[in-house]
């Protein structure tokens, strides 16, 4: 597969020359592939919200260079705003920054700023709203009148209007019911496979991640600490929770069963594979 | 960058300084200006220069921080003393085209120049050393024989600590929306006046209505926990006058009444 973006050896230092400064990042590199939905997971503090603003450009690598499609996006900084088109970036809480009088203008913003109109943003809208679960109906309402899910649609919304290569997702679940959650994620795993874009998904959860992620990479003190599918992350489950993080409830019972003494393999991640992989063993008579 | 505004910060620290009531040092403060402003001569500046080193080196706020709340004055500072410069009539000692400088010129903006800045990082060092609550519960605490006349002092010390409070919220919240526009592409930087007017409608109002939805929640918290304004409300830290207090301010009164008499 080929590589979509890659950051090389970054480094971002807040507050640089001032007594508070700190690296969120400390020379980290991650690639990302075409077509793929990566899951990037880490507590917090560990650099992913500051890794996200700079596959946009939103933030300036104090040292290390992003890559998008081979190409360094701060090489004409004038034109950082392209960067930003192709790769979409939907924050933490995306709900508070919708500012129009209707949803359907709200969505809209994204792909003006792009210097689209007529029938071609119309469609776009429309496509959008779809995709994030949106009724037809919604769009002519206010966002102020929604509800907090309702508004976090729209905000999504927003940045998929303007079809970007990349779509990066900053924690999208926090703060939803189990359902919503649910809900809105089932809605970005359908657009990633209608669409067959990237997509970034960025949580703490490791169900959530388990779940949806074709490979996952593993942020820790501002430094990748390992990446791959989620088998091959969910098998290093010891150096995960050496390193202070979770694993996915199943994970964490196959590996206490394995500890004591049954032969069951440790990467599993769901329920259903935990169920089945416990079936084979009674069937297998083993004790 | 908008993290970059120092608005009256507070170093914490654990000397004399911040140890003072804070009535004390407004009312040192107080004294403190008055005494620049009756300055006239060489040794009435001296005192008042020599008094703020003496008061820095106590708080332990470095030359550098103090003079850093310069910054923003500057242009004012500039723009006096270039006035005071060339517009002070007295005797000429210095002339080029329509310009020239005299004798009391020089005196006069030297003067200015000393004043301001004294002014200024004297009332720095005051916010330096003391955090917002405690400045708010000194101020609250000089001017209650105001509420004889029904003056909301507590109400207004009550909506100064509030405001104080939120300043940095804000600032955070402005930063967040801002990146959260740029990614859909707005444009802050780069127009005419109107268009860049027009580029904030998509930063203002979330920025609104979210300070409307904060002051609501805080409002409904406070309410929660049955605050009813000043009546009867008692404090956790309770102002109290020492030792140390009487004699700092008697070091201030004395430089004020001094400056004001024999200078």
């Amino acid at each position: 597969m080929e590589e979509i973006i890659r950051v090389e050896n970054l480094t971002h230092t807040y507050g640089a020359g001032t007594p508070f400064c700190r690296s969120a990042v400390e020379h980290m590199d991650v690639s990302v592939y075409h077509g793929e939905l990566l899951g990037l997971i880490g507590h917090t503090g560990s650099g992913k919200s500051t890794l996200i603003q700079h596959l946009n450009g939103l933030l300036k690598p104090t040292e290390g260079r992003v890559l998008l499609d081979g190409k360094d996006i701060w090489e004409e900084p004038k034109k950082i705003r392209d960067v930003r088109f192709r790769v979409g970036l939907v924050f933490q809480y995306p709900e508070y920054q919708l500012f129009e009088d209707t949803v359907y203008k709200d969505i809209a913003f994204g792909p003006k700023n792009m210097g689209l109109s007529g029938d071609e943003l119309d469609r776009r809208i429309r496509d959008a709203a779809r995709f994030a679960g949106l009724d037809e109906g919604l769009l002519e309402k206010s966002p102020f009148a929604l509800s907090g899910g309702q508004k976090r649609r729209v905000a999504i919304a927003g940045v998929i209007a303007m079809e970007p290569e990349v779509l990066v997702l900053d924690e999208p679940s926090a703060g939803l019911d189990p359902r919503g959650r649910e809900e809105l994620l089932e809605h970005i795993r359908a657009y990633h496979e209608e669409r067959g874009n990237t997509v970034v998904l960025v949580s703490h959860s490791m169900e959530e991640i388990a779940r949806y992620a074709d490979r996952i990479v593993v942020l820790a003190h501002g430094k990748a600490l390992m990446s791959g599918t989620p088998r091959e992350v969910f098998a290093r489950g010891q150096e995960l929770v050496r390193a202070g993080l979770d694993v996915p409830q199943t994970t964490r019972i196959a590996m206490e069963l394995q500890k004591r003494g049954l032969p069951i393999d440790p990467a599993v991640y769901t329920v259903e594979e935990l169920a089945r992989s416990l079936l084979a063993l009674k069937k297998g008579g083993a004790r | 960058m908008l993290k970059d505004i120092t608005l009256g910060q507070y170093f914490p620290g654990n000397t004399l300084a911040h140890k003072l009531d804070p009535r004390t040092k407004l009312l040192a403060v107080v004294c403190y200006i008055v005494a620049i402003f009756s300055c006239h001569s060489v040794w009435g500046y001296g005192a008042a220069i020599v008094t703020l080193i003496v008061s820095a080196r106590v708080s332990k706020v470095g030359a550098k921080a103090l003079f850093r709340g310069l910054r923003p004055v500057l242009f004012i500072i500039v723009f006096t003393a270039v006035l005071n410069l060339f517009y002070t009539p007295g005797e000429v000692v210095w002339t080029w085209w329509v310009l020239k400088i005299t004798r009391e010129g020089v005196r006069m903006s030297v003067a200015m120049v000393a004043r301001i800045t004294l002014l200024i990082t004297g009332t720095f060092l005051l916010t330096y050393t003391t955090s917002p609550i405690r400045l708010t519960d000194g101020l609250e605490s000089l001017l209650s024989p105001l509420k004889k006349l029904h003056v909301p002092v507590h109400e207004l010390a009550m909506m100064m600590s509030i405001a104080l409070r939120f300043i940095p919220t804000l600032i955070e919240e402005t930063d967040k929306i801002m990146s959260a526009q740029k990614a859909r592409g707005a444009d802050f930087e780069s127009g005419g006046l109107v268009q860049r007017a027009k580029a904030l409608i998509p930063l203002l109002v979330p920025l609104f209505v979210s300070a409307f939805r904060r002051a609501d929640e805080l409002a409904t918290a406070m309410e929660c926990r049955c605050y009813h304004g000043g009546e009867g409300r008692t404090k956790l830290h309770v102002l109290r006058f020492a030792a140390r207090d009487y004699l700092v301010l008697a070091f201030y009164v004395a430089l004020a009444a001094g400056i004001i008499v024999f200078d």
